[in-house]
């Protein structure tokens, strides 16, 4: 589904990612952690194809094809999903409005119809319910006035409206009590199928707890230092990240 | 641009015409016009140096040939046929308008309320001269302002409402003024509002010209409002991109009473619209909206004035503007606390987006304040679109275009969460979203079939 291949990135001249390789089949569930800085927000930037990243070098290929032919919705239509470490507000914009239009805009590039407010009313609470979004949240102003843990739930949403088929969740965990944490993996762990892979990005193994993953990574300094099964997040915790650091200089 | 030439075709045109004028109605009010051109004489056309037309930018219509004529220009067609107001829900009472004229075939207003009194300006100068002559001019000749004065000068039509006391219209009056016919026309409208006690009026007014014309219009309205009554005044203007409008409107408020004043301005070639509120009876609340969408090279320009001369009274202003393309925007707001208004509210804020770089706003809150126990503030910003916003509507599949549709209608919302009729404020939100979209904005058929994009 998705395979990376020696990706340099950098933004305003500064060099973040040094050769970052990867690959995600269908169905499977990646963890890529790493100390702060390393280069986790900068890889899901550059996945998304966030312009003010520039790529220097690498290859890319989404579902086999060149991935930096599609711009930045061109990718979201195509499945890609980003679940922010920092959602937006937006004032104004009702989450009734947007998840609206963006269903739709993917309808349309599907040649599906729009579908009607009956309809799509019905699936939202669906979502919703799927999700356990506090119903009001809908017909507010995009993440305007919500608690972290509201905004981080209200990704979530967005993901188990828009159905991606490849998700990646910069940070969903951060800021979360442990309650919310049970609801968003839940949300998830759901959301699962055979079709779609996730790529979670987290500080703390706390979340894999409830999100297993076939595989952990660890990013450090723009590069992958270390993959290896769900037993590396253990090992991480309990560590730290300076047991990377030491291993690496050995 | 010789403004001074334009100043003299003016005092010619007065010269030429007074003794016509005088002889078509009584000398009462002829000595308004009078007046009137010894103000004009006085402080001729304002231009840029003069304070509150600074940034106004009307010098570059001025140079136009503009047909002038005291001679009606009214429509010889039936323009009730093609008149039909599809706003569902909205049920009004429609007045034509007809090149600043009332329209003369308008069909009689069914079941209006009792003694509400509708119908031409020039109509009522006969027929109702006792309520005219009491408020005519009264709050206008205060202001010398060349603009005010020409339109005292040569204005001879327009409508004239007059709702008495206990009275709440039952319908929205909706006054659609058609300008049309060939040629770029001088035009002079002049509206007289004046409610009593305990009374409400909500108004539509839709000014919008058929054909791609170039006329220069200069407004002006008086409303005066009665203890405890309300006006809710709603003005879309849709005007070709050469045309030239001042549009005055003046507002008396007794104790008591409330104006909510929205001026729209979807598309026009130059709009300057200016907004005087007195609050002259303690407890009266003035609240100023105003919402413009430009692009190309048009220009927006708000003026206001908000008087308290009394206690404990309110105002509220919120303007907002989208400029693109090299549109230029402007907003001066003048507020003045008399020493006498002591518990005075005034809060004012005007917002713009600027979507290139060419996009230009000024902006100038003027408060002079002299009595001590009051509560005003006012704010400002010009800013470009939340690019962060934009990309997270982008990440779920948005297109760019369409993202900042979103944003930009996003902004307008505020001004439009203030209008309280509720399809009256759906209908202003489909016309600002086919606006923002580029499409032509046709107010259902009181903005007709217009090429008012070329
Ligand atoms: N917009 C930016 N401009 C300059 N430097 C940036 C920008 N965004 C991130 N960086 C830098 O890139 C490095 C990696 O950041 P990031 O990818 O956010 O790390 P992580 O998500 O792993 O904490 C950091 O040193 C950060 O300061
Ligand atoms: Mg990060």
């Amino acid at each position: 589904m998705l395979v990376i291949k020696n990706l340099h990135a950098e933004i305003s001249g500064k060099k973040i990612l040094k050769g970052l390789s990867l690959e995600v089949k269908p169905g499977e569930i990646h963890a890529i952690m790493g100390p702060n800085g390393s280069g986790k927000s900068t890889l899901s930037a550059v996945l998304t194809g966030n312009e003010n990243f520039t790529v220097t070098e690498g290859e890319i290929y989404y579902e086999g094809k060149d991935l930096f032919q599609l711009n930045f919705e061109e990718r979201a239509k195509a499945g890609i999903f980003l679940s922010f470490q920092y959602p937006v507000e937006i004032p104004g914009v009702s989450m009734i409005n947007f998840m609206k239009t963006a269903v739709n805009e993917q309808r349309k590039s599907k040649n599906l119809p729009p579908m009607s407010s009956g309809e799509f009313l019905k699936y939202m609470r669906e979502m919703k319910d799927l999700v356990e979004l506090k119903s009001d949240l809908a017909n507010r102003s995009v993440n305007v006035g919500f608690s972290g843990g509201e905004k981080k739930r209200n990704e979530i949403f967005q993901m188990a409206m828009l159905k991606p088929k490849l998700a990646i969740l910069d940070e969903t965990d951060s800021g979360l009590d442990i309650d919310a944490l049970r609801v968003v993996a839940n949300g998830v762990n759901k959301l699962k199928t055979p079709e779609n892979a996730s790529i979670v990005i987290t500080h703390y193994q706390r979340l894999l707890d409830f999100i297993v993953p076939d595989f952990v990574h660890v990013l450090y300094d723009g590069k992958i230092v270390k993959s290896a099964g769900k037993e590396l997040a253990l090992e991480l915790e309990e560590k730290g990240y300076n047991w990377i650091q030491k291993e690496l200089e050995v | 641009m010789d403004v001074q030439k334009t100043y003299k075709k003016y005092i010619d045109i007065f010269e030429k015409f007074k003794d016509e004028l005088k002889d078509s109605e009584s000398e009462k009010f002829f000595k308004n016009r009078e007046n009137a051109f010894e103000i004009f004489k006085k402080h001729g056309i304002p231009e840029h140096n003069h304070e509150n037309y600074k940034y106004a930018g009307i010098n570059g219509i001025l140079d136009k040939d503009y047909d002038f004529s005291i001679e009606s220009r009214a429509a010889k067609v039936n323009l009730n046929e093609f008149f039909k107001c599809e706003v569902e829900d909205l049920d009004t009472h429609v007045v034509l308008l007809s090149n600043g004229e009332y329209y003369q075939d308008n069909e009689p207003i069914e079941g209006l309320n009792k003694g509400v009194v509708i119908c031409g300006l020039k109509q009522a100068k006969t027929e109702y001269p006792e309520i005219v002559e009491k408020y005519y001019n009264k709050y206008s000749s205060e202001i010398e302002d060349g603009f005010v004065a020409l339109n005292t000068m040569f204005a001879q039509d327009g409508v004239f409402i007059y709702v008495p006391d206990n009275i709440e219209l039952n319908k929205t009056i909706q006054l659609v003024n058609l300008t049309h016919g060939f040629g770029n026309k001088n035009i002079f409208k002049r509206n007289l509002f004046v409610l009593g006690k305990n009374s409400k009026l909500s108004l539509v007014i839709c000014d919008h010209t058929l054909n791609s014309s170039n006329n220069f219009v200069v407004d002006l309205t008086e409303s005066y409002v009665g203890e405890n009554s309300q006006l809710d005044y709603h003005s879309l203007q849709n005007e070709p991109n050469k045309s030239g409008v001042v549009n005055s409107h003046f507002i008396n408020l007794e104790k008591y009473s409330r104006c909510n004043s929205f001026v729209i301005s979807l598309h026009g070639g130059v709009l300057r619209n200016n907004v005087f509120a007195k609050l002259a009876g303690e407890n009266s609340e003035a609240n100023l909206y105003g919402l413009n969408l430009t692009d190309r090279d048009q220009r927006v320009d708000n003026f206001t004035l908000i008087d308290h001369l009394v206690p404990n009274c309110l105002s509220n202003e919120l303007y907002k503007g989208i400029l693109d393309e090299q549109a230029k925007g402007a907003f001066s707001g003048r507020i003045i606390v008399r020493p006498d208004a002591q518990k005075t509210e005034a809060y004012q804020t005007n917002r713009s987006l600027c979507l290139t770089p060419q996009a230009k706003m000024r902006t100038k809150p003027q408060l002079e304040i002299y009595a001590d126990d009051v509560k005003c503030s006012h704010g400002a910003t010009v800013g470009q679109l939340d690019e962060n916003a934009l990309m997270y509507l982008r990440q779920r599949g948005i297109d760019e275009r369409e993202a900042k549709l979103m944003l930009m209608f996003a902004f307008a919302n505020d001004v439009l969460l203030k209008v309280n009729i509720l399809p009256l404020r759906e209908r202003i939100a489909g016309l600002i979203d086919s606006r923002l979209r580029g499409e032509f904005s046709y107010c259902a058929h009181c903005l007709l079939n217009c090429e008012s994009r070329n």
